[in-house]
């Protein structure tokens, strides 16, 4: 007599512990953001390029970066988005808040875009081309979430 | 190139939403067998095996030895490559070079995800970069997002227009068993569907699926005596990879990669003149807007023409040169195998084996193959 | 450009570390052949091994392709559940994801009428007792879920136990 096979599922929580060390090029960036709060790219020894986020290697030239240039603290929002369906965040093991509105900014003497938190969550208010700048927290950890978000710039 | 190699046979599993009835090895297994029934062949005829997943899905990390009950793969020669959503044509691409070597003469290539074991949108996040994209990313979703307000903005691309690209997809897709989603859509469908991310709603996006593809590559000698199938050859290959951020790369959507990895691809081929030389396409398109700009990427018109091009009907099955006959993967998306599947396809269509979705009279077809951090793999098979 | 050259940390240069614990949930489906191995330690507190009619060999945990010949599988054999040990260790370094407080013994046991060896914990005995080839027994956990760990651990036979 054949039976209808029972069928169990195995759940397996993983929690994996990391601890990314930024390196010295990358401490220099998110010290200047804690302790100056001012962000700084990085330049392309051969072309000329300026980087963020900032990297020891020019990927096209294969050259070494040399020089810090301070970027932005504006810019111009080329990409953006609204988050609304929420998803299981596995930093915080919660789901993320929703809506949330993110993009991809152009600051200014950078040659590279930065993809951050936008003030705004609704598109209609949002342009793609329109100049925004960063906003600090008061408390800074030396992260990149030490700059909250980028807003309109009025 | 090296020596000529061509695939002789495919197979696939019935994609779904979940597979729950079997576990990963069983899914694989189903997707092996199904292909060494295709080639009329067992796995001592095989060679080397080599296999494909995005491991981050399943968490079961170096399956090489973990899978070989479903792969066949126990003692023979075999690798794992494993490179995000371009996986399953990296493997392809590997299996060509092994046969083209010399080295190898029948090479069974594998690429599986079981997307309902994990969480899909949670596993991408060890795809971002720690330190500046974990915050804020929000999957492959998102990343289209993004790339679709800049490309929306700067050509006038329509919604309406991208929405086409779905109605078509998955009104193919009813032409193919194999595929997840086969219920035909319109346009109003489209842009009611709930919000994801803006501008992309839930019809503009592709499932998540569990599934496997597994297809044969094997060299001349054996391809012209024991193929039960007309052989798809390997006309051209190439493979690109771009900057380490998608923050890096201007006009995001149009894929840098895609281009310069089509301008090879095609001096390889020979191909002057992609819409009329080339008969058919399987694109990796996770959602409607990036097929638009892959037809300007591929040459088929012009920077900014994909949304014309679409309204035009030339992708469509009755037009100048079908775009997604199986469905593509809006219809479909197993990641680890979508990549692969792509490549399948095209053979499908070259051997002439593609039944209801078959494109008449196809004899080049090309597959691209994409990945999250926007890199490409691109193929064109041919038939003798 | 001092850091790429491998110049020595300043004293007061900060080196900043970003720790993130990435926590993902999966469920595997187990599917027909080991979901019924597993119900079989819930339900029976049983072992079964599963046979490949072409090899003969005995397989635990059961599979449902025999990797040497890549047969289809469906012979169930029932097992004693008894075993020799093949080989041990102790853990003594503790990590988040150990199934047992450190210092545990891991081993590999040889069901008899099994061809695999099938890693377990072994309990009610220290590293000097072992000793490789000695004879097992499975004890069950009283809670069982349909999971490898409804097996406690193996433990050496006692004759005397009764």
């Amino acid at each position: 007599m054949t039976q209808e096979p029972k069928l169990l599922e195995v759940s397996s929580q993983a929690n994996y512990p990391y601890n990314y060390s930024a390196g010295r090029l990358l401490s220099f960036f998110f010290r200047a953001l804690r302790d100056q709060q001012k962000i700084y790219g990085r330049k392309c020894s051969k072309c000329g390029k300026v980087y963020i986020p900032p990297r020891p290697v020019c990927g096209p030239c294969f050259a070494e970066t040399n020089e810090w240039v301070e970027v932005g603290p504006k810019g111009t929002l080329e990409c953006f988005t609204v988050v609304y369906f929420t998803f299981l965040d596995p930093m915080t093991g919660k789901k993320r808040p929703v809506p949330y509105g993110y993009g991809l900014i152009k600051l200014d003497r950078a040659d590279t875009r930065i993809q951050h938190f936008l003030s705004l969550n609704d598109p209609r208010k949002i342009r793609v081309g329109m100049r925004v700048e960063a906003v600090f927290n008061e408390e800074r950890e030396g992260k990149l979430s030490d700059i909250k978000w980028f807003r309109p710039v009025e | 190139m090296g020596r000529r190699a061509a695939i002789i046979a495919t197979g696939q599993t019935v994609h779904k939403s979940k597979r729950r009835e079997v576990n990963i090895v069983e899914l694989i297994h189903e997707a092996v067998s199904d292909c060494l029934k295709d080639a009329e062949m067992t796995m001592a005829d095989i060679d080397a095996v080599l296999i494909g997943n995005m491991e981050h899905f399943e968490g079961v990390y170096n399956a090489d030895l973990w899978a070989v009950d479903g792969t066949g793969a126990w003692l023979k020669h075999g690798m794992k490559i494993t490179t995000g959503g371009t996986t399953g044509a990296s493997v392809a691409h590997a299996g060509y070079y092994h046969v083209a070597s010399g080295m190898f003469d029948c090479v069974l290539c594998v690429g599986w995800e079981k997307q309902s074991d994990g969480d899909t949108t949670a596993g991408l996040i060890f795809q971002a970069d720690p330190l500046f994209e974990r915050a804020t990313m929000s999957g492959a979703i998102g990343t289209f997002a993004l790339a679709a307000s800049e490309y929306m903005n700067r050509f006038g691309i329509t919604e309406e227009q991208a929405a086409r690209v779905a109605v078509k997809n998955r009104g193919n897709a009813l032409n193919n068993p194999c595929a997840h989603l086969r219920k035909a859509i319109t346009i109003e469908n489209v842009l009611q569907s709930t919000p994801l991310a803006y501008p992309i709603k839930l019809l503009d996006m592709c499932p998540t699926s569990d599934g496997a593809c597994a297809l044969l590559v094997a060299s001349e000698k054996i391809a012209k005596k024991k193929s039960p199938n007309p052989p798809a050859w390997f006309k051209a290959l190439s493979t690109r990879h771009d900057q380490p951020f998608n923050s890096d790369l201007p006009l995001l959507i149009n894929m840098r990669s895609l281009r310069d990895a089509a301008k090879e691809a095609y001096a390889q081929a020979g191909i002057k003149n992609p819409l009329k030389e080339i008969d058919v396409a399987e694109l990796y398109e996770p959602c409607t807007f990036a097929e638009l700009s892959w037809y300007e990427a591929l040459g088929f018109c012009e920077l900014g023409q994909g949304g014309k091009l679409m309204d035009s009907g030339a992708t469509q099955m009755s037009g100048e040169l079908p775009v997604n006959p199986s469905g593509g993967v809006i219809s479909t998306n197993c990641i680890g195998a979508t990549a692969m599947i792509r490549v399948a396809e095209a053979a499908i269509q070259v051997m002439g084996k593609g039944g209801a979705r078959q494109v008449e009279g196809a004899k080049i077809a090309l597959a691209t193959g994409f990945g999250g951090s926007f890199w490409t793999e691109l193929t064109i098979l041919e038939r003798d | 450009m001092p850091w790429l050259k491998g110049e020595a940390l300043k004293q007061q240069e900060e080196i900043l570390v970003f720790k993130q614990v990435l926590q993902v949930p999966y469920l595997y489906s187990a599917g027909p052949v080991v979901s019924r191995f597993l119900l079989a330690l819930r339900d029976e507190q049983k072992l079964l091994g599963i046979k490949c009619p072409k090899c003969r060999l005995v397989f635990v945990p059961p599979r449902s392709t025999c990797g040497k010949c890549f047969s289809d599988l469906s012979q169930w054999v029932e097992l004693s559940g008894k075993g020799t040990l093949e080989t041990f260790t102790v853990v003594n370094y503790p990590e988040p994801i150990q199934p047992a407080k450190t210092p545990f013994i891991l081993g590999v046991i040889k069901l008899d009428g099994a061809d695999t060896g099938l890693p377990h914990l072994i309990g009610e005995a220290e590293e000097k007792d072992l000793v490789m080839g000695m004879r097992l027994e499975p004890v069950f956990q009283e809670k069982r879920t349909g999971h490898i760990l409804d097996i406690k651990y193996f433990r050496p036979v006692n004759k005397d136990r009764a």
